[in-house]
């Protein structure tokens, strides 16, 4: 089978959820392209955009219609020579708006499985629960006669254990989408052993015409990405924890300390706590209980999360991308207040700030905001310069980015050393490009050593 | 000429769209009544509504940009005292501002009017560069539409430059080209209402050295050969003798039109020969006949650099170069502010923006700000062994063009 016609007909399942819907915005632009060529111009595209809600289908395809003139206008060069041949489309805008029809036209709602029973190819961006998609695989698997090849979207569940569960024989692959799919450069590439070559080649592949950067991680619960994120997380939790105990912080102000050590001392794009927030406090907990039973030397779990998510502060986003509150409340993207345990209601940002800023300390000389640092061409020059100040700040600000910052070299060092990634390299890479770092956690700027 | 002609009093806003730094794509921006109020009153103001005969705007095509036609409606909105008088709109494409100051000259020397308003206008940042293309590519033959590039007019000079790359060699004119685009943002630095104001990028030329890529563009330039996406407007203020009188405007505080001349080739021909911008060449040789002057006594020119291969032809349509050495002649400096005749000393549609019907006037308002020591920052000494000023404003691929000749008024 070619790549064109394995492309032929495809599902996807939680095709409304926030990954899935740029999984399916992305095939859809494939398949669409495609059928542009003059060699498919008599052959049918169909992919299914399979969900559980209809009022989250019907925003989909909204969804669609509006990213997909993005992609179109960037591309307008290239489809005006797929145009070339049809007279009554003369002016771009014209082209692009055929082509976002066409596109829509490609994707089939619907909140039937069995839509899927057609598919050569079934992507997976449900809940990250592997029951579930054990039971959604061996039903399409079971009822499909194409032997349907699968590639999954989940972050944390071991592809193996997957495939065994279904009873797949291989046909299936770990391809994890950074959010948002339509934007984030980074896919995971995670090929269980008994993982078919021909579904890795055509992974690799469709992630090329995706104009995606694909690192190869091996098949442990986590992965790369989420096996340093959850880590990294769980470290700030027990960071905050200790500043309560041993240095008398509320609640607040440790939470709000760490995720100022981590975005602004660290020079990362947002703080650890915020980060929870932006990924969901739920998600996060969820995965570090799929991610924990396959861990035996560690245990991957926060009573804290345990209880926020009982007390449903939750973060995560709402369906227009803005962010929900978690442990801290937001207006318009900027942190406001500060979730306090103790009383279970937010607390001011500004008087936190005030008094927790002054004893962390100023930040070290050469600091440049993550925003610009990311932009700078002789970004590795200034960290260098910055970090090599930091080292020599002695404020309580300082002590704790350099616990922190070797702490999260040493979570990527062992994520090589346990064989999840096969390099160093491959470690800094998923952070670069998945989590927009502007440096990888593994690096020389500092004398290691020396941090106790 | 028939009669003295004189030019007074010019304005123009700022040039806003990429660039400048209150430009903001996603935020709401000022309509075309913004920019014809500002610049239309700043004249008025300096020359009296009262005075004024009748008004000329120029303006490409408000129609598809801004929905609106009907032009001429906006003089009365400038001033109510331009109430129930004349007023006029014209159409050349981005040659529409050399048409309203060719057209004022007419209504001048026809003995109808002293005093006329001229005003040239553009507001395109209503739409984004993709769908600009579709607006823009009516200044070209639409039946060349279909196959034409995504970017058209960029696809079209891409030929050209393509053309004099095979004639002259790729490099050596590339050369050309980046300087030139240097010379642009230089001296748009010097202009506050420049769009390339806020520019301060320390290598000019490497950036302009960028390889073309076209895959997302065009073949043979990259987007810092192309002037910007722009709104803006520019007005002058043109009259006779009784006119100055009427208004009481010295002399100094003018320049006075010498000649002009216009051409104009076929909208459904390509060029014969795309190395040339052959009616550019027409319209300025026949100026300079009729003003009985010289490439060499040129003291500044302000030419159409809607992309930097036009530049380099249009200053071997002049002839101040042979064919082919346009490149040498800017590499070498020649075309710098304080080379042998400054060219677009505020920057030029590349550095100073392009508000498509606004160009031709803003030409005519640097020449008058130049010329009468009004330029600010961005002045040259005008030597007096080279007192002539010059215009070129060009509509479509070298379809519609209008050149004017001034000099200080005796």
């Amino acid at each position: 089978m070619t790549y064109d016609e394995r492309l032929s007909n495809v599902s996807v399942l939680g095709a409304a959820g926030k990954m899935g819907s740029g999984i399916l915005l992305l095939t859809a632009i494939e398949m669409t392209d495609l059928s542009l060529l003059p060699e498919n111009k008599d052959k049918v595209f169909v992919l299914n955009a399979i969900d559980i809600s209809d009022a989250a289908l019907k925003g989909l395809i909204e969804y669609v219609r509006v990213q997909t003139r993005k992609f179109a206008e960037k591309k307008i060069v290239w489809l005006r020579e797929m145009y070339k041949d049809n007279p009554k489309l003369v002016h771009n805008a014209e082209i692009i708006d055929d082509y976002i029809n066409k596109v829509v036209q490609t994707v089939r709602p619907s909140k039937r499985m069995e839509a899927a029973y057609d598919s050569y190819l079934i992507f997976e961006a449900v809940n990250e629960n592997p029951e579930l998609k054990v039971k959604l695989f061996t039903q399409i698997d079971e009822n499909n006669p194409n032997e349907p090849w699968f590639f999954t979207n989940t972050s944390s569940v071991p592809i193996h254990y997957l495939n065994e569960k279904a009873n797949l024989g291989g046909r299936i692959i770990g391809f994890h989408f950074y959010n948002p799919p339509a934007v984030q450069k980074l896919v995971e590439l995670i090929a269980a052993d008994a993982t078919l070559p021909e579904v890795v080649d055509f992974a690799r592949e469709y992630a090329k015409k995706l104009k995606k950067f694909v690192v190869d991680s091996n098949d442990f619960a986590g992965f790369i990405g989420n096996g340093h994120f959850m880590r990294d997380a769980l470290y700030g939790i027990q960071t905050a924890e200790r500043l309560m105990k041993e240095e008398n912080y509320s609640f607040p102000e440790a939470i709000y300390a760490v995720n100022k050590v981590t975005q602004d001392f660290m020079i990362r794009p947002m703080g650890i706590f915020q980060l929870l927030d932006y990924v969901g406090i739920d998600v996060c907990k969820y995965i570090m209980s799929v991610m924990n039973p396959y861990l035996s030397d560690e245990d991957l779990h926060s009573d804290l999360l345990d209880s926020l998510f009982e007390k449903k502060i939750l973060g995560g986003q709402n369906s227009d991308g803005s962010q929900k509150d978690g442990l801290f409340k937001y207006e318009k993207g900027k942190i406001t207040a500060v979730y306090d345990y103790e009383t279970d209601k937010y607390e001011d940002v500004e008087p936190i700030a005030a008094k927790i800023d002054a004893k962390l300390g100023e930040l070290p000389e050469g600091h440049i905001p993550w925003k610009k640092i990311i932009r700078d061409k002789n970004r590795n020059e200034k960290l260098a310069r910055y970090f090599s100040n930091l080292e020599k700040t002695d404020t309580a600000g300082a002590r704790l980015a350099k616990r922190y910052l070797k702490n999260s070299r040493a979570i990527g060092l062992k994520l090589v050393s346990d064989g999840v990634a096969n390099s160093e390299e491959d470690v800094n890479n998923v952070m670069l490009t998945g989590f927009f770092h502007a440096y990888g956690p593994i690096n020389d700027f500092l004398n290691w050593e020396e941090i106790k | 000429m028939n009669k003295k002609i004189y030019l007074t009093a010019g304005y123009n806003t700022i040039s806003l769209g990429s660039g400048r730094k209150e430009f903001n794509p996603k935020k709401e921006r000022p309509g075309i009544e913004h920019y014809i109020k500002e610049a239309g009153k700043a004249v008025v103001d300096k020359i009296g509504a009262e005075n004024i005969d009748e008004t000329v705007f120029s303006n490409f095509i408000a129609a598809r940009y801004n929905n609106q036609a009907n032009i001429p409606g906006y003089a009365p909105f400038i001033d109510e005292k331009l109430r129930f008088k004349p007023s006029t709109r014209v159409e050349g494409a981005c040659g529409s501002g050399g048409l309203a100051l060719a057209t004022t000259f007419k209504f001048l020397m026809s003995g109808m009017s002293d005093v006329i308003l001229t005003l040239g206008f553009e507001v395109q940042n209503t739409m984004k560069a993709v769908y600009g293309a579709d607006v823009l590519a009516a200044a070209g033959w639409y039946h060349d539409r279909k196959n034409g590039h995504a970017h058209f007019f960029p696809g079209q000079f891409s030929d050209r430059a393509g053309a004099y790359f095979e004639k002259y060699g790729r490099e050596y004119a590339r050369k050309g080209f980046a300087r030139w685009y240097r010379n642009a943002i230089e001296n748009a630095r010097l202009c506050p209402t420049a769009q390339e104001y806020h520019n301060t990028n320390p290598d000019l030329e490497k950036t302009a050295l960028t390889e073309p890529n076209p895959k997302v563009f065009v073949e043979n330039l990259n987007v810092f050969d192309c002037s910007k996406v722009s709104d803006g407007a520019s007005a002058i203020a043109i009259m006779t003798e009784e006119g100055l009188k009427r208004c009481g405007i010295d002399k100094k505080e003018t320049v006075e039109v010498v000649a002009f001349a216009q051409a104009e080739d076929d909208l459904t021909k390509k060029p014969e020969d795309p190395t040339r911008l052959i009616t550019t060449e027409k319209a300025v040789k026949l100026a300079m006949e009729r003003a009985g002057i010289t490439p060499e006594q040129l003291g500044t020119v302000e030419a159409h650099d809607c992309f930097t291969i036009a530049g380099i032809m249009a200053v071997e349509a002049i002839g101040l170069a042979d064919y082919g050495k346009g490149a040498e002649y800017v590499y070498a400096g020649k075309t710098a502010r304080d080379g042998e005749v400054p060219f677009n000393t505020t920057g030029g549609l590349i550095g100073w923006g392009h508000p498509v019907g606004a160009t031709g006037v803003h030409q005519a308002v640097t020449i008058w700000e130049q010329l009468t020591g009004n330029a600010g920052d961005a002045q040259i000494e005008i030597k007096p062994e080279r007192p002539y000023g010059m215009t070129i404003n060009m509509g479509g691929d070298d379809k519609t063009v209008t050149c004017v000749i001034y000099k200080r008024p005796e």
